[in-house]
């Protein structure tokens, strides 16, 4: 992991849709997934932002980080917006108004996803409807102040599911958006994160070629909600990914495949130990921890191989 | 100081919003359902620690509709509960704060208003809610919403909310307001004293004779706890005394002016309001929550001026006062409405006023407070 040759960033496209002077915290990763996500869609897009840290940090009156058309829902409505723009487009097509339709894109954080949005973005996915969903998931309400959210993991300490005498932070493990998507039958789901950029934009380019609901779940580090210091984003994201925390995969109609396969999971307690939001934790619920790891791993082997 | 059974006694320097959170476990609220959102998230913060000491339980929802259906459950199932919102969350508690009042059901609903419409500013002041406070919800109710104009009133009034929804068994909202929810003041916390905490009313028959929706003279029904035998049948639909549905406009009418007649009767033990200068007042400003303080200087500087003008403080809003604005409307000459909306409160003094005094809007669109000097200009004005 200390060897980061992978990244060539000539390989970079050069074009940036998001642009420079954004207001996200020193070391947000989730910035820098909006960018890598920006770059790989391109500028023929339409995009539905939920509320949240990448709608507030990118949009101070009287600037904006967005080189495309892009529009400002509310907190649960993302998806349903994107509804709408999908089937506007679809009826100016037919009537011969547009030749070709632009992608939509709609995007909001995990708690906009996971929680408020979620019946939105499953009547957009049961109806079929031809836009990408990219969910910036950092595992809590960042925006508001690190609340916990369904995307929390297990034992993570915020202020709504604060660890003390009582409970040991956020009792129940992270809500799985993946299957839950996999389970609408719709035709692409991936998960990635920014410390694997290339990975990411390959998946963003291929999720834009599939007609059809498409869904991709970003890890997107946060220095301030999961306390750890501000140069460590890429690296927490290589470890999520390297202890099996957030293993990074493509199902694409039926298959599964590993974006990333590893003879041996690193031990969780590297991606832990760093992060202020799991201090607390005892030896105890380290070795639950890493046995929901191991076992949810296995699931995702065995589903690879089937 | 804590005490043995984990509630807070002494003077504290804390904000509105944390005084709100333990204005609600001193009234005895042990259960509440939370979602984050600025300006009111410290509300859910503070009870999800606190309540775990107190015995009580937080739990976090997925939204607001949740929320508020969550309190509805838990209140039904006989424990006092509280959920705390500001804005876009309110509206969309409104279809099940229409189901609270339908059912009847006590429980606390805080909101602490920012600058909308729609997402507005969600960092800054705003009371362009009250309204909606009012008219949400579909179909034709009376609600009790009472305002707080300090950290001190965000925890005494609490109490009383609490007490409010318990006695008139409906969900009662607390009008406050970002700043009043943000500012950190002097708090003096009490243990309220048991005779002092209102429980709802319980049936006094055997199960057999129960009927869930059958008052007597004060129009509220006694309520049964789900599962200690008494039969419970609850409904959003149009019921009668027996809690089954009866689709008719007989049984709507009968329906209806009950839990319209139940607050609009029981006024007198409802209403809360603050006078200052009002006796001999030719102006009188009528102000709520943080503008109320604002108002307050405006008087006193007017006063020094040698101009009769008081102050009329609204703290129950809904009901609205309308006696006591229809008396002043006869002595005074004017009313000075400051609000931080374009014209929400005024329309009900204008209402009362019924044109014997004049009603003057000052309103602010929100992300700040009046300035003193501004309402006193006003009072210059209409002094003239």
């Amino acid at each position: 992991m200390e060897s980061f040759s992978v990244f060539v960033p000539k390989l970079v496209p050069k074009k940036d849709y998001f642009a420079p002077g954004h207001r996200a915290c020193i070391g947000c990763a989730e910035a820098l997934a909006v960018r890598q996500v920006t770059k790989a869609l391109g500028r023929n897009v339409i995009v539905s932002n939920a509320t949240g840290c990448m709608e507030v940090v990118s949009t101070p009156f009287p600037t904006t980080n967005w080189r495309m058309p892009w529009i400002h829902t509310l907190f649960e409505n993302a998806s349903a917006v994107a509804s709408g723009i999908d089937s506007a487009l679809k009826v100016l097509n037919k009537k011969g108004f547009i030749n070709k339709r632009p992608k939509v894109v709609a995007m909001g954080g995990d708690g906009a996803t996971l929680d408020i949005g979620l019946q939105s973005l499953s009547g957009a996915w049961e109806r079929g409807q031809d836009f990408l969903y990219v969910c910036y998931d950092n595992e809590a309400y960042m925006n508001t102040g690190i609340q916990r959210s369904s995307a929390t993991p297990f034992g993570a300490s915020t202020t709504t599911s604060p660890a003390g005498k009582l409970g040991p932070g956020q009792t129940r493990p992270k809500k799985d958006l993946p299957a839950i998507a996999v389970a609408h039958n719709i035709p692409y789901v991936a998960t990635a994160c920014p410390s694997y950029p290339f990975d990411l934009m390959d998946k963003v380019k291929r999720a834009m070629a599939i007609p059809g609901p498409t869904y991709i779940q970003v890890l997107s580090p946060c220095p301030t909600g999961w306390r750890y210091p501000v140069d460590l984003s890429i690296r927490m994201g290589r470890l999520a990914v390297e202890t099996g925390a957030f293993p990074l995969y493509e199902y694409e109609n039926g298959k599964y495949k590993l974006s990333f396969d590893f003879p041996k999971l690193r031990p969780i307690r590297d991606y832990l130990a760093p992060q202020g939001r799991f201090r607390h934790l005892r030896d105890a619920e380290v070795d639950q921890i890493q046995e929901n790891i191991i076992r949810e791993w296995q699931k995702l082997k065995d589903k690879v191989e089937a | 100081m804590m005490s043995v059974d984990g509630l807070m006694e002494g003077e504290f320097f804390m904000n509105g919003d944390d005084a709100c959170a333990e204005g609600a476990i001193a009234a005895g609220c042990r259960f509440f359902a939370g979602y984050p959102i600025t300006p009111a998230t410290e509300v859910a913060e503070r009870m999800s620690r606190r309540l775990p000491e107190v015995g009580g339980v937080y739990i976090q929802m997925e939204d607001e509709i949740a929320s508020m259906n969550a309190i509805l459950g838990a209140s039904w199932a006989g424990v006092k509960s509280m959920t705390s919102t500001s804005g876009p969350g309110f509206s969309l508690m409104m279809e099940n704060l229409g189901l609270g009042i339908m059912l009847e059901t006590p429980c606390v609903l805080v909101n602490i208003q920012r600058a909308g419409p729609s997402t507005g500013i969600p960092t800054l002041i705003g009371q362009g809610d009250m309204m909606q406070a009012r008219w949400g919800s579909h179909g034709h109710y009376e609600i009790i919403a009472v305002v707080p104009d300090s950290p001190q009133e965000m925890f005494d009034l609490t109490i009383t909310a609490f007490n409010l929804s318990e006695q008139f068994r409906i969900p009662v909202l607390i009008m406050s307001d970002e700043v009043v929810g943000h500012m950190s003041e002097k708090v003096v916390m009490r243990q309220v004293a048991p005779e002092d905490l209102v429980t709802r009313p319980r049936p006094a028959v055997p199960p057999e004779e129960y009927s869930p929706y059958l008052s007597g003279d004060d129009l509220v029904p006694p309520m049964a706890v789900a599962g200690e035998g008494y039969r419970f049948h609850v409904t959003g639909l149009t019921h009668d005394e027996r809690g089954y549905p009866v689709m008719t406009a007989e049984a709507q009418d009968k329906l209806v002016r009950r839990l319209v007649d139940k607050i609009r009767l029981n006024k007198k033990h409802i209403l809360r309001m603050e006078e200052v200068g009002l006796d001999d007042a030719e102006i009188v400003v009528c102000a709520y929550g943080i503008t109320s303080r604002v108002a307050k200087r405006a008087v006193q500087l007017a006063r020094q001026e040698g101009i009769r003008a008081g102050l009329l403080r609204l703290i129950v809003v809904w009901p609205f006062p309308e006696e006591r604005v229809r008396e002043l409307a006869a002595q005074a000459g004017a009313f000075i409405v400051p609000e931080i909306n374009y014209g929400q409160i005024v329309l009900e003094v204008e209402r009362c006023a019924a044109g014997r005094a004049r009603s003057i809007l000052l309103p602010h669109m929100g992300g700040g407070v009046h300035h003193p000097e501004t309402i006193l200009e006003a009072i210059r004005e209409a002094a003239v």
